[in-house]
């Protein structure tokens, strides 16, 4: 599939390749005991530690060590049994070590994989270079008093996984393919809450474009972005600003950019002259982490089913279409309401009926899926009732209305409004009787040849029925009545 | 009264279970010692309410027969510790007025044991310096003087605690050593000091200066009280993630143990250029006393002993200037108001750094830069690890080693400071034990032709601190000796 964007001088290809920073669902920080949750009042949640009171010292935080295996062994990646914390040096006022504890160049999980699945069903599969863990900083408020910053230390060490994926991406939709699947694994796995407007995922995105088949051109990388529509406009409007910059005879600076999210623009951040020089070097107050291969097996056997084994599942055994099964195995809850909606049902009926018109009804009343009225037991009634040919597909989305509205069971839905399909030879007879008879005229065209007719009858024998006239019998006792 | 302050911890605590002498007494004691000897300056700030109620309560856990090793004991805590409530700045201006709300472990285990605080002891800012001459609170003195009367440095950077303990103003004391800091003032001052092994004393609430060489250990007058200290003072941490679990010896019952048929290795490297005659003399008389006692001494070679000194003197800046990263103002000690965060940040450390902070921090930022890294941190760690395996190879035959503690004796006041290279020299001799994190002890000796005392080191494997107290106790017992410096608490001033 080609990807180009076409450029005044000719065709390019945008290369993109992401950073993303997880925060690690843990009750507590990676190198304290305080509490790692969201939103309590401003410093409630400071150890000494995060605080960096003289002599305080930092100790791991295994559960974090966990969270950070897991996710590694779900995009299928090497685990580095040893890995080594260092100090990331640099002042800032909501940094109270001076320095950021991360990994530099013994990250505690390796190269790796996450397949993606495009708008067509084709996949693609990014490679993902390293997960490492690091620690949150805190946040800096200029806001709040004319001349002085506050500074909130809640965040101050809490877990990150930083996650980085190969240069991989050619399109904004792949990226925003990439995040939501990865966030999608994060969330099965229960490593991280995704909740990308808390700041739980964020996105750095590095672009730069060339001509097909070149060299790769000068990046850029923009921070921070902490929604999918934020990650495609930052690289749609970082390729036509690089396409129009190499175009007008320019070249790009390596640098780092702010996307403004009012007015969608991304601006300079700092250049690389003025990068910061952050003296990494293996942090002495811990030792190199070890985890045990033992360790490792005990985590990879308790994981649960991921999106693309139950994917998969889907495909092959259901018989599901790449993009349908896609989109209910992007999150868990999706996944296990589809398995319990289609037990026993025609699965890719209930699949259909699931990704159009459930999902339909909450995108437009805003809800989710914990909150709707629709069990998955009442979804799977109703396509039972569609399959055996108790009400038609066109009754069935009247049902399923009454159904999201007041909760009840389609089949008492049915029962109430007498909505049952008429199935009975001698009723649709006569009612197609009664439609011949009063379009003479057509059913003459009809027999001269005018075959497109044939659709007039079916939605006048339907529309004299309410509806309820079984459409298979409609169309076999009209078609022989027509042409006998 | 003096008296009471000659008394050893060991002779203080059988008299205190005798109930001979009362906690509060003692106590009392020491704090009039310790104003006694004020001109020394080697006490920052005493506590005496505080060291009157822990002296009370300690007598009154003697009185239930419930005493800890170190009931009643009376100690000086270096200003490196953070104590709960009691104002603890690292003898440096940028901690100005910082007061803990938390105990390091090392003090919470001492106080656990029975001992109390007297107060805070003076040390080189941040522990960085050899001749506690970079103290925002002023030099200590050495309570020892020459012929020409000269004050005299007490080392460094415990130089407040050696000096304290040799003057009587405290019965033991806290130090850190990173690079000698416990054996060249213990050494410079005539009494018993300990650098346990890396991992032994945890260093939590202990104000960080190189932490891959830092160690908390015991300053002593006797082998005897020192070993009791230890045992207060080790423990396994959790706070501290590089705290070993390896369980300490029976040190106390190492004491009498005596070397014979011990390895004692004399490694040929441990020599310089303008080493004083009396140090050489001293070291070949060591050898002799062990001899005599039953040991086997082993001509060993550490070849890469002349790397230490510029190892050191990269890795242990390149820790320190992230270490003191934290000291920015923001959030406690001194804050010197200017434009921007950034001319906040260099206003605060400007003012609140001394010279030789400023100079590491320089000296570690530089040799951690991009470009630089490789050059200096990483071959540094490369031949910290060839110092290691030096050790590593010589302790297959050997089980300890015996060398100077210092070149020469304590030098005077001002005489060094201005020479950060001549400064560094001092170290030449203890720098090895922090690189490899071996334990090593400084046992006084001698004396000098000027009168001065005279260290002997033993250096040992890892966590074996029992063979060096079976050594010290030889060589304690050999050199028998009992000189006392002349501004000594109670004695001639």
């Amino acid at each position: 599939m080609s990807q180009l964007v076409a450029g005044r001088t000719g065709d390019w290809e945008v290369v993109i390749g992401l950073e993303v920073h997880a925060q690690v669902s843990s009750k507590a920080k990676l190198f304290s005991g305080a509490s790692a949750s969201f939103g309590a009042a401003p410093n409630e949640n400071v150890s000494l530690v995060d605080a960096a009171m003289p002599g305080m010292l930092p100790v791991i935080n295994r559960e974090c060590v966990y969270q950070a295996i897991r996710t590694g062994l779900g995009l299928k990646a090497e685990i580095n049994l040893t890995s080594v914390f260092d100090r990331k040096n640099y002042f800032y006022a909501d940094l109270p070590q001076g320095y950021q504890i991360s990994q530099f160049k013994q990250p505690i999980v390796g190269a790796g994989v996450l397949r993606i699945v495009m708008a067509d069903g084709s996949t693609r599969d990014i490679g993902i270079e390293r997960l490492h863990l690091e620690q949150d900083a805190g946040k800096s408020m200029h806001d709040q008093h004319p001349s002085k910053s506050y500074i909130d230390l809640n965040r101050t060490g809490v877990a990150l996984m930083e996650i980085v994926s190969r240069p991989d991406m050619r399109s904004a939709a792949e990226a925003a393919a990439y995040v939501r699947k990865l966030r999608s694994i994060l969330r099965y796995l229960g490593t991280c809450d995704g909740n990308m407007e808390e700041g739980s995922l964020r996105a750095d995105v590095n672009v730069s474009v060339r001509r097909p088949g070149a060299e790769f051109g000068t990046r850029t990388e923009t921070k921070n972005l902490n929604s999918l529509r934020f990650i495609q406009q930052a690289i749609d409007y970082e390729v036509a600003r690089q396409i129009e910059l190499i175009e007008d005879g320019g070249s790009v600076d390596q640098e780092t950019r702010l996307f403004d999210t009012a007015t969608g623009v991304t601006r300079t951040m700092r250049s690389k002259e003025d990068a910061h020089d952050y003296r990494y070097f293996p942090d002495p107050d811990l030792l190199p982490l070890v985890v045990t291969q033992d360790e490792v097996d005990k985590l990879a056997a308790a994981l649960p089913e991921l999106p693309d084994d139950i994917r998969d599942r889907l495909i092959n055994e259901y018989g599901l279409s790449s993009y349908d099964a896609s989109v209910i195995t992007e999150e868990r809850e999706t996944a296990k309401y589809y398995e319990a909606a289609s037990a026993g049902q025609d699965r890719k009926l209930v699949a259909n009926w699931m990704t159009v018109e459930l999902f339909g009804a909450l995108n437009k009343s805003g809800e989710g899926l914990a909150s709707c009225k629709i069990s998955p037991e009442m979804l799977g009634g109703l396509v039972g009732l569609i399959s055996d040919g108790t009400i038609s597909g066109r009754i069935a989305k009247d049902v399923f209305a009454e159904m999201f509205e007041s909760g009840k069971d389609a089949a008492d839905i049915v029962e109430e409004k007498g909505l049952k399909q008429v199935s009975d030879s001698g009723a649709i007879e006569a009612l197609i009787d009664t439609v011949i008879a009063a379009n003479m005229d057509k059913v003459d065209e009809y027999r001269g040849g005018k075959d497109k007719l044939f659709g007039f009858f079916v939605g006048q024998v339907m529309k004299q029925s309410g509806g309820q006239a079984n459409p298979g019998m409609v169309n076999q006792i009209l078609k022989a009545k027509l042409d006998g | 009264m003096s008296d009471l302050l000659a008394l050893s911890a060991v002779e203080a605590r059988a008299a205190l279970d005798s109930k001979a002498i009362s906690a509060t007494e003692l106590t009392t004691a020491y704090l009039a010692a310790a104003e006694d000897t004020a001109a020394l300056n080697n006490y920052v700030l005493l506590t005496p309410d505080h060291a009157l109620e822990m002296a009370a309560s300690a007598d009154a856990r003697l009185a239930k027969g419930e005493a800890g090793i170190l009931e009643g004991i009376p100690l000086g805590v270096k200003d490196l510790f953070c104590t709960t409530g009691v104002r603890t700045t690292a003898c440096s201006r940028i901690l100005e007025g910082f007061t803990p709300p938390y105990e390091s472990t090392v003090t919470a285990n001492l106080w656990a044991a029975g001992a109390v605080m007297l107060g805070k002891v003076n040390c080189d800012e941040f522990a960085m310096g050899s001749g506690n001459e970079t103290s925002a609170f002023g030099p200590a003195i050495n309570p020892w003087q020459g012929p020409d009367k000269l004050d005299l440095v007490p080392g460094g950077s415990s130089g407040g605690s050696a000096s304290a303990v040799a003057a009587r103003a405290a019965l033991m004391a806290t130090g850190t050593d990173t690079g000698g800091s416990i054996r060249q003032p213990a050494a410079f001052c005539g009494v018993v000091g300990l650098k346990p092994t890396y991992g032994r004393c945890s260093r939590w609430g202990i104000v960080a200066f190189a932490s891959s060489l830092d160690q908390a250990g015991p300053f002593t007058r006797t082998v005897a009280d020192n070993a009791l200290m230890l045992q207060a003072m080790a423990s396994h941490d959790p706070k501290d993630s590089t705290s070993s679990s390896m369980p300490l010896q029976d040190v106390a019952a190492a004491l009498g143990q005596g070397v014979k048929g011990m390895k004692i290795g004399v490694p040929r490297e441990y020599v310089m250029d303008g080493m004083d005659q009396d140090v050489v003399k001293l070291w070949q008389q060591g050898q002799d006393w062990l001899r005599q006692a039953g040991a086997e001494l082993v001509e060993v070679s550490l070849p890469h002993t002349k790397y230490a000194l510029p190892t050191y003197y990269i890795i242990a800046p390149a820790e320190a200037s992230s270490n003191l990263a934290r000291y920015d103002g923001v959030r406690y000690g001194l804050r010197v108001e200017a434009g921007s965060l950034d001319q906040m940040y260099e206003a605060t450390r400007a003012a609140g750094f001394g010279e030789e902070v400023q100079r590491r921090i320089m000296i570690g930022t530089y040799v951690l830069s991009a470009g630089y890294y490789d050059a200096y941190y990483l071959k540094a760690q490369r031949v910290r690890r060839l110092i290691k395996q030096d050790f590593d190879t010589v302790f297959e035959k050997v089980d300890a080693l015996l060398t100077p503690a210092t070149p020469t004796a304590a030098f005077a006041v001002g005489r060094k400071i201005d020479d950060p290279v001549v400064n560094f020299l001092n170290d030449v001799f203890t720098v090895p034990a922090n690189l490899a994190g071996l334990p090593g002890m400084s046992v006084p000796a001698g004396l000098n032709a000027d009168g001065l005392p005279l260290g002997l080191q033993i250096l040992g494997k890892p966590y074996d601190e029992a063979s060096l107290y079976r050594v010290a106790s030889v060589l304690e017992q050999a050199a028998g000796f009992t000189a006392t410096p002349s501004r000594m608490a109670g004695g001639a001033q």
